[in-house]
């Protein structure tokens, strides 16, 4: 059981070779993945791609196949590759050890992705604050360039790409793919509304593929053991391993790889080495701050699209946050709509003006001042910024507390000071 | 043209492809409330309150970037939509300072139109207005930030219409603000004072400076005798304040209306736009024949001249030195017209109707002033402001009789009423031009290569077998193509026509709000119509123009003009 649980695959390499040696990478196998893919034609990388049933690892689950094919298809020159490694959602780390460990299977990645949809120019953008990231990608590119995977002509196939490290500066929502796009563009990292999508009209309204760290470091160990074998990994939804980012009240906090499947409460009590002194789990948040909640008796749930999806759930990129019986839910709440108001990039009335209403919401409820017309209201929030924010990050600011008031509704009622008058 | 068949509120509806579901709601006579949305602007989408339900979309989609496809079944009335724009709207007026009835804005605020439409009563959400500052440092332009919802209608008429980009957001989450750079004042950063900014906002976030107090007061004071003029393009914008539709031509109310409020003397800014023609002219001709410098730029758009002054002073000398006409009427008021009244300058009170919000710091200027003390032009007030007058008098614009304007500044032709649109006194300019240097009469006087919206407009004229290139250009992006072209030494034309607005001065930043091509081309429209109408057309046939070069000014460009009529500029490059 354990042996299937902890299959390794994008994290193989980890502590076996020097992230800052491009000989350790390919002794170990790197880059002979790009050799292969550069004998096969564009269609044949995109149909593997398919075949693997690979789903985008930074949260929103879009099958990366079907996003490369609309990049190739898509009219306009030149077009662009991203890589988004501003990971910026609290509780996960996943990116930043995928770069600080493993920088060339990012790379190579990348370019057999670049290599199908016929694109010249990639850019990685990393978080600002992740210089040892930063560090590392760039000595890897220059490597990678002087071996000549990069620059011109690659590997003798007259196939030209590159890649460039573009920072962002501090902004959470710069991670969103169009504020990400138009921060490369070198305007302020604000949301826009879509369609149209990236891959036919992104960077600088070129087609452009836009990518988790996680998904490029798949494309490798896809086009190695072909599409169809990657896809017996997983389940019928969900193909692949998933890098887990788990945290909080648990033993062995970390990096953890498993295939997609597994349950949530595997990973915390059989990877993680459950909660100290054996304390009761109150709650535990999937994908980080702007994840759900469940309780503990939803811990058997597996890390599936379909089935997450059935429960009104989702995981995310991949952080699993673990809150023993210890917490105070209302302050968790209120730390994570802290962060989403000091994030927001103000554009849409939604999340510019509902974060600080929400704020004070709960504050009223910390307080024990709230009445239940306080319960309307953050109802009808909760129901506006997730309907009608111009982007995900609005949108799903408020799934805590929506979630909180769905499992742990006597957080909040216990705290009602009045009923009042109450109008919806 | 491809057809889409899509579904609104069950009825089916086809539109062409590419239609956003906003202006296909339209079609059926459906209207989505909007903010942030214009028709002439790029789509933002900001605002959220134009959303509506897409079937298969997980989330309410914003009507105004949404484009129709086959097959699309929309619904814009459900609960789930109207709740959701209630609260959007509920949350705006949490974050604004609510005190509607002493607003600047009061009954012509979207917000508050739409508030009241969607059955907003209250906020439900705690007031976190700052309370800021109010931005009252340009002469201009009134700068509100309690008022401001940030949907950016302002940043992008400022960057993309005008090229400028005085105004942008600032901060981010709920510190958002829309501000000159670094939060400075207005009145401090290269503004041009257009209010190109104030036609478009859809609250009274950035409104004119108002100046009607001073007039009541000084149409109050027995000591005072008050004139009047009113610019072209006001006659054909002032009914949209009193809903009339665009193009309304009301030249003879305008007058009444000018009467009842208890002007002394009702004048036309139209009889000085034809002195300023034969100024120019002399001008242009004179700069041809000696070798001035060319291209000559024209001079009577305030808004473009705090632009060339600001951005390209170096290109100073090719601006015509004449006064614009609002300044050569106030010159006159009190440089000639006093004394021949037996007043002295200062028992005269000069106010000007003017569809433009720069007119306010023109008239602001030290050189605009005949006694070196008291400005030749007090007070100016916008269309927009000489509305607000009449209503607070109670005159019921649309019942006054036709009046005419008073002698002798009252007399006027049709080439001073084109001043009001793009390419009008380009188009004046010709008609004079012409006949001066060829001796002959002009068979057609449309020049109609000079009219319409596009951006920068080129004509040749035959002037006794020298052909002279001209061109026309409105609004400051398309001023700014102009003054490269002629900083790279590439622009052959011998007088250029520059307007600071979009459209002219129809398109004034103190006009009836809205700021859409669809009401410029109605108001040009009338301006054409209203020159047709009149029976004189060319500015040197004005007979009281030509009594006032014999009475007083003996010739153009002669020694009382270059006092009165003629001024200077000077760089304030920041």
């Amino acid at each position: 059981m354990s042996n299937i649980n902890t299959k390794k695959l994008l994290t193989a390499r980890f502590g076996t070779i020097d992230p800052g040696s491009i000989k350790d990478y390919i002794s170990s196998g790197g880059y002979s993945v790009l050799q292969k893919a550069l004998l096969m034609n564009e269609d044949e990388i995109i149909n593997e791609v398919k075949a693997s049933g690979l789903k985008g690892r930074g949260g929103a689950g879009f099958p990366t196949g079907l996003k490369m094919d609309s990049v190739k298809q898509a009219e306009g020159t030149p077009k662009y590759i991203i890589c988004n490694a501003d990971e910026g959602e609290p509780g996960n780390f996943k990116d930043r050890l995928l770069m600080e460990n493993d920088p060339h299977q990012i790379i190579e990645g990348m370019i057999i992705c670049a290599y199908a949809t016929g694109t010249r120019h990639g850019y990685i953008f990393i978080r600002g604050e992740y210089l040892k990231s930063i560090r590392i990608m760039e000595a890897a590119l220059e490597q990678a360039r002087v071996k000549g995977y990069l620059g011109d002509n690659i590997l003798d196939t007259g196939f030209d790409f590159d890649i460039d490290v573009h920072t962002g500066a501090g902004s959470y929502v710069c991670g969103e793919e169009f504020a990400l796009l138009v921060s490369i563009e070198g305007k302020s990292g604000r949301a826009t509304y879509k369609p149209p999508f990236p891959t036919t009209c992104g960077l600088y309204d070129k087609p452009t593929q836009i990518n988790n760290v996680e998904t490029f470091c798949n494309i490798p160990h896809i086009i190695d053991m072909g599409g169809t074998e990657f896809s017996k990994i997983g389940t019928d939804s969900s193909k692949g391993t998933k890098l887990i980012c788990l945290s909080g009240n648990v033993i062995n906090p970390g990096l953890y790889e498993v295939p997609l499947g597994t349950t949530v409460r595997y990973i915390i009590d059989e990877l993680g080495g459950g909660v100290p002194n054996n304390r009761a789990i109150k709650m535990v948040q999937l994908g980080g701050a702007s994840g759900p909640v469940i309780p503990e008796g939803m811990l058997d749930v597996k890390l599936d699209f379909a089935e997450m999806r059935e429960k009104d759930l989702n995981f995310g990129s991949g952080a699993i946050i673990v809150m023993d019986e210890r917490i105070n839910v209302l302050d968790i709440l209120k730390r994570i709509i802290q962060f989403f108001h000091h994030e927001s990039c103000g554009k849409c009335t939604p999340c510019r003006e509902g974060l600080t209403q929400m704020l004070i919401i709960l504050d009223r409820f910390i307080e024990g001042t709230a009445s239940g017309q306080d319960l309307a209201l953050l109802d009808v929030l909760i129901e506006t910024m997730s309907q009608a924010s111009i982007c995900g990050l609005g949108q799903a600011a408020p799934t805590a507390v929506k979630k909180v008031l769905e499992y742990f509704p006597e957080e909040f009622n216990s705290r009602i000071h009045s009923m009042g008058p109450v109008t919806v | 043209m491809k057809m889409v068949n899509i579904k609104i509120n069950n009825r089916v509806v086809s539109v062409p492809e590419g239609t956003s579901i906003i202006n296909a709601a339209k079609e059926i006579g459906i209207t989505i409330p909007n903010l942030c949305y214009h028709p002439d602007q790029e789509v933002k989408a900001n605002c959220r309150v134009c959303v509506v339900e897409v079937e298969g979309a997980r989330t309410l989609q914003a009507s105004c970037a949404t484009e129709v496809k086959e097959g699309m079944v929309i619904r814009t009335n459900t609960n789930r939509v109207r709740n959701a724009r209630k609260t959007v709207i509920e949350l705006m007026l949490a974050n604004h300072d609510m005190n509607c009835t002493a607003c600047k804005k009061n009954n012509q605020c979207s917000l508050q139109e739409i508030s009241a439409n969607l059955g907003v009563r209250e906020s439900r959400f705690t007031n976190v207005v700052r309370d800021e500052e109010i931005d009252t440092s340009s002469p201009s332009i009134e700068r509100n930030q309690n008022k401001c919802i940030k949907c950016g209608r302002c940043i992008q008429m400022c960057s993309e219409v005008q090229g400028l980009g005085i105004l942008d957001y600032i901060g981010r989450s709920d510190d958002v603000e829309v501000k000159p750079a670094f939060g400075w004042y207005l009145g401090d950063v290269a503004c041009v004072a257009c209010g190109q900014c104030s036609v478009v906002c859809p609250v009274a976030a950035i409104t004119e400076k108002e100046d009607i107090e001073r007039v009541w007061e000084a149409i109050n004071d027995p000591e005072k005798f008050v004139v009047v003029q009113t610019a072209p393009a006001v006659r054909v914008s002032l009914g949209e304040e009193f809903g009339m539709e665009p193009g309304e031509i009301v030249t003879g109310k305008l007058v009444s209306a000018l009467r009842a409020l208890g002007f002394d003397n009702v004048f036309d800014t139209n009889f000085t736009a034809d002195l300023t023609i034969i100024e120019e002219g002399h001008e242009l001709l004179q700069r041809i024949q000696d070798g001035g410098t060319l291209p000559m730029l024209t001079s009577c758009s305030p808004g473009w001249i705090n632009f060339i002054e600001q951005y390209y002073p170096e290109l100073l000398a090719h601006v015509s030195s004449c006064k614009s006409p609002q300044q050569m009427f106030g010159a006159l008021a009190k440089g000639y017209y006093a004394e021949k009244i037996g007043k002295t300058p200062d028992e005269i009170f000069s106010v000007s109707i003017m569809p433009c919000t720069a007119k306010k710091y023109e008239a602001d200027r030290d050189e605009m002033s005949v006694d070196g003390e008291n400005p030749d032009v007090d007070v100016v007030l916008t269309t927009r402001e000489l509305g607000k007058m009449l209503k607070q008098a109670g005159v019921d614009f649309n019942k006054l009789e036709e009046d005419e304007y008073d002698a002798p500044f009252g007399l006027s032709t049709g080439a001073a009423v084109i001043f009001g649109a793009t390419g009008g006194v380009m188009e004046a300019a010709l008609r004079t031009v012409y006949e001066v240097v060829t001796g002959e009469t002009l068979e057609s006087l449309d020049f109609k290569m000079v009219r319409g919206l596009e951006g920068i407009k080129e004509a040749e004229v035959d002037l006794a077998g020298t052909i002279v290139k001209v061109a026309v250009a409105h609004s400051l992006s398309n001023a700014r193509k102009v003054m490269e072209l002629i900083k790279d030494g590439k622009a052959e034309y011998a007088f250029i026509e520059i307007m600071c607005c979009p459209g002219g001065c129809i398109g004034g930043g103190g006009q009836p709000l809205g700021g859409t091509d669809e009401l410029r081309l109605k108001r040009i429209d009338a301006i054409y119509r209203a020159d047709k109408g009149l029976p004189l057309r060319k500015s040197h046939e004005n007979p009281a123009v030509t009594q006032l070069y014999e009475e007083f000014l003996e010739k153009p460009l002669g020694e009382k003009s270059h006092h009165l009529l003629h001024t200077h500029y000077h760089s304030r490059k920041h």
